[in-house]
């Protein structure tokens, strides 16, 4: 029952990826035959490094992006999870405006976000009085423009663990609470000390959502600007190496590969925690 | 969890989620929570969500507030004011984005591509959580750790790939993967099944063994207590994930773009590509884009919200 997708995912992501590692360490033109490709070594790699200024900022803002998306939106978001799972009179209500912004694509959020941030038009500056001179561009001046997509991208992260949490909640044993509550547990306590650790496949699944979504973060600053100018990311990178104008496909699989290997820390760091769960049952 | 829910709200919705569920030991619960909870109305808590949750659906009500408005208007009296109502803006972004059409492209990808993928992904997850044998952890390695992987890295030996494989005719007219539908579908299928895949195994993994232990003794195959009685009881978390893997497969437009060259056949978020000139925009068109774009993906979640909630009083009623 598994052969079919296994072969799909194979074929069509883990082959591509091995291929683009490959390729990487080429000179291919991306047009010729494969076979016209040069092993090149590391030149690549230490090109990326030494002689490709918008690596290093790209590197910190994905760096600062996915502190920050730890600290506020994912921490929102099982905040208001546990809030909503209980009854509240209207929490569907605010369940549904927290998780509109996650139906929206990240190219929609960007269009919305400028009607707020726009220098000349946009509503955040008329809001705070700053006219003529004193307009900030919050898309365009790169000492606040990568915290005003931080905001822009937040605000549709939150929804999204949100909804993720909430179905993990729900699917807890409502006799583990009541077995606390009778314990003489508080609230708090309850959830600390016996919901949260029930919790696990859920929290390993925000985490790792968070991690990727950091990452992998594009198309936001991609609409914006393609990826310059104070909101360099290395997938915006990747993408106008690979698709853009100056095409260097060595170059652009260079810094894929580099993104492959971040996420595979990663995935070394949380599959443990899978196996231990799968030891158990 | 501090504060608590209003006494009348819990017990009025107590019978209710029972009845739903069909479970008695639910109403208990809920009964001994609320006696326990509905000492004093949380205002202080209702205060922050319900100012959080406005904040939250401000950015989209100022699109659709400006969407409704006349661009000469905006501009002489500024976008906080308030007039100049009309409808055009919607009228003239359904021309000139022809949205028609990328609505039918979108839909022609969507459908497929989610339907596919949770078929397979519940599959995987039923061998994965079903049979725990070592390897099936090597297994859900796989596609989970597929998932995490940046659609960048894929991007140009999928493309060359699509180039050369040949299909039938009635898949491609081009005889080609590339520039068919079929090409970005077949993605989307293989990257999303990962994670589609992990969420449905942990929750399977969560379901009482006994079930299918009852449905061997009865003398039930494997595929029969798969379809009988491990999906009718995934339904909580294949509502989520449907919810979500529609909004992402229709959100799209980097493989759409990646993998077909006629703009005929994009879907609909390249739409909004077509509202933005290249040295101005008019924000009040594109606000009525961005709400066209964005209508399916609303519809279908506040649609699905509902069995969702329904589903997710059934998974909380399983224990």
């Amino acid at each position: 029952m598994a052969a079919l997708p296994a072969a799909l995912v194979v074929g069509l992501v883990w082959l591509p990826a091995l291929t683009t590692v490959g390729l990487s360490f080429t000179n291919w033109d991306g047009f010729g035959s494969l076979g016209d490709a040069r092993w090149v070594g590391l030149k690549n790699y230490v090109e990326v490094v030494t002689n490709y200024p918008p690596f290093a900022p790209a590197l910190g803002h994905n760096l600062v992006w996915l502190a920050t998306f730890f600290a506020a939106p994912t921490v929102l978001g099982v905040l208001l999870a546990v809030l909503l799972d209980r009854e509240l009179r209207g929490g569907r209500l605010y369940q549904s405006a927290f998780f509109l912004p996650v139906v929206l694509s990240l190219a929609l959020t960007g269009f919305i976000w400028q009607l707020i941030y726009s220098r000349d038009q946009g509503l955040l500056n008329a809001a705070l009085g700053l006219h003529g001179a004193r307009a900030v561009d919050w898309y365009g001046d790169p000492s606040v423009n990568l915290w005003a997509v931080l905001v822009a991208g937040g605000w549709r992260h939150a929804g999204y663990i949100m909804l993720l949490y909430l179905a993990g909640l729900k699917g807890v044993d409502p006799s583990l609470r009541e077995a606390a509550a009778l314990d003489g547990a508080s609230a708090a306590q309850a959830f600390w000390h016996v919901v949260f650790p029930a919790m696990r496949p859920t929290n390993v699944v925000v985490v790792v959502v968070t991690v990727v979504e950091s990452l992998r973060a594009f198309d936001l600053v991609w609409v914006i600007n393609h990826g310059r100018n104070g909101l360099e990311l290395i997938g915006a990178l990747v993408f106008s190496n690979v698709v853009g104008e100056g095409q260097r496909i060595p170059f652009g699989a260079a810094l894929a590969t580099i993104m492959l290997v971040i996420s595979l820390v990663f995935v070394v760091l949380y599959l443990p925690a899978i196996l231990k769960e799968e030891g158990n049952t | 969890m501090s504060g608590g829910a209003p006494p009348g709200a819990a017990s009025d919705r107590a019978p209710k989620a029972a009845g739903a569920a069909g479970a008695a030991g639910t109403a208990e619960a809920f009964g001994a929570a609320a006696a326990r909870r509905g000492r004093r109305p949380p205002f202080a808590l209702h205060a922050v969500l319900a100012s959080l949750a406005l904040a939250w659906a401000f950015p989209v009500a100022w699109a659709v507030y400006n969407s409704l408005r006349d661009y000469a208007y905006t501009s002489t009296h500024g976008y906080l004011s308030f007039g100049g109502f009309t409808l055009a803006n919607y009228q003239n972004a359904w021309r000139q984005g022809g949205f028609a059409q990328g609505f039918a492209n979108s839909l022609l990808i969507t459908v497929p591509a989610v339907a596919l993928a949770l078929l397979l992904a519940s599959s995987v997850a039923f061998v994965v959580a079903r049979f725990s044998r070592r390897s099936n952890v090597a297994l859900l390695g796989l596609f989970t750790a597929a998932n995490l992987l940046p659609q960048q890295a894929l991007l140009v030996p999928l493309y060359r790939l699509y180039n050369e494989l040949e299909v039938p005719f009635w898949l491609s007219e081009s005889g080609k993967l590339y520039n068919s539908y079929w090409a970005v579908i077949v993605t989307h299928v293989a990257f999303q099944t990962g994670f589609c895949a992990f969420v449905l195994s942990n929750y399977m993994k969560s379901l009482p063994a006994e079930l299918t232990e009852a449905a061997l003794v009865d003398g039930a195959g494997v595929v029969r207590q798969f379809w009988q009685i491990i999906l009718p009881l995934c339904r909580p978390p294949l509502a989520a994930l449907a919810t979500l893997e529609f909004t992402w497969v229709y959100n799209d437009f980097f493989w759409a773009v990646a993998f077909m060259s006629q703009g005929d056949k994009y879907p609909v978020t390249s739409s909004l590509q077509n509202l933005r000139g290249p040295f101005f925009t008019d924000y009040n068109l594109l606000s009525a884009g961005s709400v066209i774009a964005a209508l399916p993906t609303l519809i279908v979640f506040f649609v699905l919200q509902r069995q969702f909630v329904a589903g997710l009083t059934l998974g909380a009623a399983k224990g």
